[in-house]
């Protein structure tokens, strides 16, 4: 019987099978920053035990420095400044590298880790945060862990989990005009649940999945978690390869060559077994927002509100009507026109370049609407800088938004920069939930292209309609 | 770690789908670099009628007398999903949280409830919903969870068996370190270690040591 991409890099890491189907599994890479990864060095470093192999290991200053251009220890989160400086004291005396708050190469670990080469395909990689599964876009299987997992990680090099179930979900077909890998993943949880993917780690496979760009397809395994999924992954190819090939910590010489060749061959064998399966055809995508509370809230921009009465389940049901008192949302009413208060463009999922472009070729010639707030915050300082040098800054300030250096920044509220309580907010982020990106803040998810659509509307827009 | 054997206690209904570990501590309620120090923020934009007070709004479950300090859970499918935060273990641990009763969990979550002495029961949908009507009927009520035997009972009730892997259930009840049974195989990890950097040698990586120049280089055009 074939193996799936998944099986192929389990078995290359097992070091031991454990009781019960778990597995003591190799640990490449250990990725942390100053949110958890924080408490992770100190609490190990309390224990005395070691660091196995800090090489192998990378701190990212992301989540709670400030992404002012002026920025400092000193951040907008009340006691921000202790995680930042903890972080960097925890790293020293471990011996691990930190990409620090001024570090030409600073950004979300998620955006950092593939640009630098961290991130390779077959490689394990872990990282006390949810979006680590971003990763799989390279081929790398990579999975969010919690403090005291990364504390194995710091100590061991390895982690025992049990293997997840396989999942493959195909994408079939062309995209149409306007639609982005945002789009196919939001399309994907709308469809099939926030649960959805509970249990598996998803492959995503199909013709649209190989024609998208490598960070296409960072974004697409970026929210495997919000669908529930443990991580997705994405076979490399030769787009893949291009993409590795030449960063700073990709192989080189002869050793390129012989990793090259391994990688291709961690693809998916033709009669690899999936526990189940899903196919949806990409050409029936549209652009698609959320209009809730979970991710699977999301409909085609072209949509409307649902009515709470149309879900069969009573759970469901209950959930739609507490969003939409959340959202201050009627049933039935039209996506597009919604009046917006502010305009989100960066994090792990749509903050890379290809994300900005798609954004700067929306806004070029236009103007955000009077009265929005627009802002984008580059996901890494890398990103921020070929931003600069194909003049992508001009075209966002010349469109009257926020030219940021670059963190996690609103993505999520943790007490300090936050958007104005109770705002309607559309945002490129990953996560609708309550209060996620201020107090009583109504975040409306989309992709960059339609983000930007809708700050020059000055309310929920189709931007296809806009034509870039 | 703390072991978990035998639990008795009461349990209060959250059946919300979807609660994810933001709702369960907000990010601005990790003050500090530590373990300690969050249960009053656990659920903290459902539980405070005024956060910055911490006015507390009567209408949220645990804030009503009967469920005030429950150490279960009935929960909605997919809890704790969302964000890694262990935090949120350990703020419903703090708060006295030992059981989270589910039709499934965040899978982050679910590994650090084991972590830390809490035990997720993941029982089919329609069992949770029998148990949530069981405990909103009487409110107040305790059930006795016996994880040797995997079973919850409530009062007059037949037990309900419920599944668990081994490795977890073992954790639990030996109220294992995993870090300290895992560190017992170093010798095992390092001669894997050896052969496997020998079969793909350019997965070495040393960035405190002869990578750390890489980092300077530039990206590809």
């Amino acid at each position: 019987m074939g193996k799936t991409i998944v099986e192929k890099i389990w078995s290359q890491h097992l070091v031991a099978d454990l009781a019960d189907g778990a597995s003591l599994i190799y640990v490449d890479r250990v990725l942390l920053h100053e949110r958890t990864g924080s408490i992770a060095l100190k609490s190990l470093a309390e224990t005395g035990r070691p660091v196995r192999s800090p090489g192998q290991a990378l701190v990212c200053m992301d989540h709670i420095v400030d992404t002012f251009v002026n920025r400092s220890d000193d951040t907008a989160m009340p006691g921000g400044k202790a995680f930042i400086q903890q972080t960097r004291e925890a790293a020293a005396q471990a011996n691990i590298r930190v990409l620090d708050i001024d570090d030409p190469s600073q950004g979300i670990v998620h955006v950092v880790s593939p640009e630098l080469g961290l991130a390779q395909p077959g490689l394990t990689i872990v990282c006390p945060d949810s979006h680590t599964c971003t990763q799989g876009g390279v081929g790398a299987l990579a999975w969010g862990i919690g403090s005291t997992d990364g504390e194995h990680a710091l100590a061991t090099q390895t982690l025992a989990i049990r293997r997840p179930r396989m999942m493959r979900v195909t994408f079939d077909g062309v995209l149409g005009a306007g639609v982005t890998a945002k789009d196919m993943i939001l399309h994907l949880i709308g469809e099939h649940t926030a649960s959805g993917g509970a249990g598996y780690a998803v492959e995503f496979a199909g013709s649209a999945v190989q024609a998208l760009s490598i960070e296409g397809r960072l974004t697409l395994c970026n929210m495997a978690v919000e669908f529930a999924a443990w991580t997705g992954i994405c076979p490399p190819d030769e787009k893949t390869l291009a993409y590795v090939r030449g960063r700073p910590l990709a192989p080189e010489g002869a050793l390129w060559d012989q990793a090259a060749a391994d990688w291709l061959a961690l693809r998916s064998d033709p009669d690899a077994v999936y526990d189940k399966e899903i196919a949806i055809d990409a050409a029936q995508i549209a652009p698609t927002i959320t209009w809730g509370t979970s991710p699977q809230h999301a409909v085609a921009i072209t949509g409307a509100v649902p009515d709470p009465a149309a879900f069969a389940d009573p759970r469901q049901r209950a959930g739609a009507e507490a969003a939409l008192t959340y959202m201050d949302l009627e049933p039935g009413v039209p996506l597009i026109g919604l009046p917006i208060q502010s305009a989100f463009i960066g994090s792990c999922t749509n903050g890379r370049l290809s994300d900005l472009r798609d954004a700067a070729a929306v806004l070029r010639g236009r103007r955000v609407a009077p009265g929005v707030r627009a802002i984008v915050v580059p996901g890494s300082m890398r990103v921020r800088a070929a931003a600069e040098a194909e003049g992508l800054d001009k075209v966002f300030l010349d469109a009257g938004f926020e030219w940021r250096k670059s963190g996690c920044s609103m993505c999520f509220f943790s007490g300090g920069e936050h958007f104005a309580e109770k705002e309607r907010v559309v945002t490129s982020t990953n996560r609708n939930f309550e209060n996620r990106q201020g107090p009583g803040v109504r975040s409306h998810l989309a992709s960059p292209a339609t983000v930007a659509a809708s700050a020059v509307a000055g309310r929920l827009a189709d931007v296809r309609a806009l034509g870039a | 770690m703390e072991k978990f054997t035998r639990l008795d206690g009461v349990a209060a209904p959250l059946m919300r789908a979807n609660v994810d570990t933001d709702a369960i501590i907000p990010s601005r309620e990790m003050k500090q670099v530590s373990k300690t120090g969050l249960s009053g923020g656990l659920f903290a934009n459902w539980r405070y009628a005024d956060v910055a007070t911490r006015q507390e709004d009567p209408g949220f479950v645990l804030n009503r007398p009967s469920y005030r300090g429950a150490s279960i859970l009935v929960a909605g499918s997919n809890f704790g999903c969302g964000s890694s935060r262990e935090h949120a273990v350990w703020a419903l641990h703090e708060y006295g949280v030992r059981c989270v009763i589910a039709p499934s969990f965040g899978a982050i979550f679910q590994g650090n409830c084991v972590r830390n002495g809490i035990l997720p029961v993941a029982l089919p949908e329609d069992q949770v919903q029998a148990l949530a009507a069981l405990v909103e009927a009487a409110p107040g009520v305790r059930l006795s969870i016996d994880l040797e035997a995997q079973t919850i009972t409530a009062p007059g009730a037949a037990a309900i068996s419920f599944g668990i892997a081994d490795g977890d259930r073992e954790m639990l009840l030996e109220g294992l370190d995993m870090i300290g049974v895992t560190l017992k195989r170093q010798a095992q990890i390092d001669v894997f270690e050896t052969g496997y950097r020998q079969a793909r040698p350019w997965r070495r990586l040393d960035l405190s040591g002869a990578d750390a120049a890489k980092l300077e280089r530039a990206l590809p055009l």
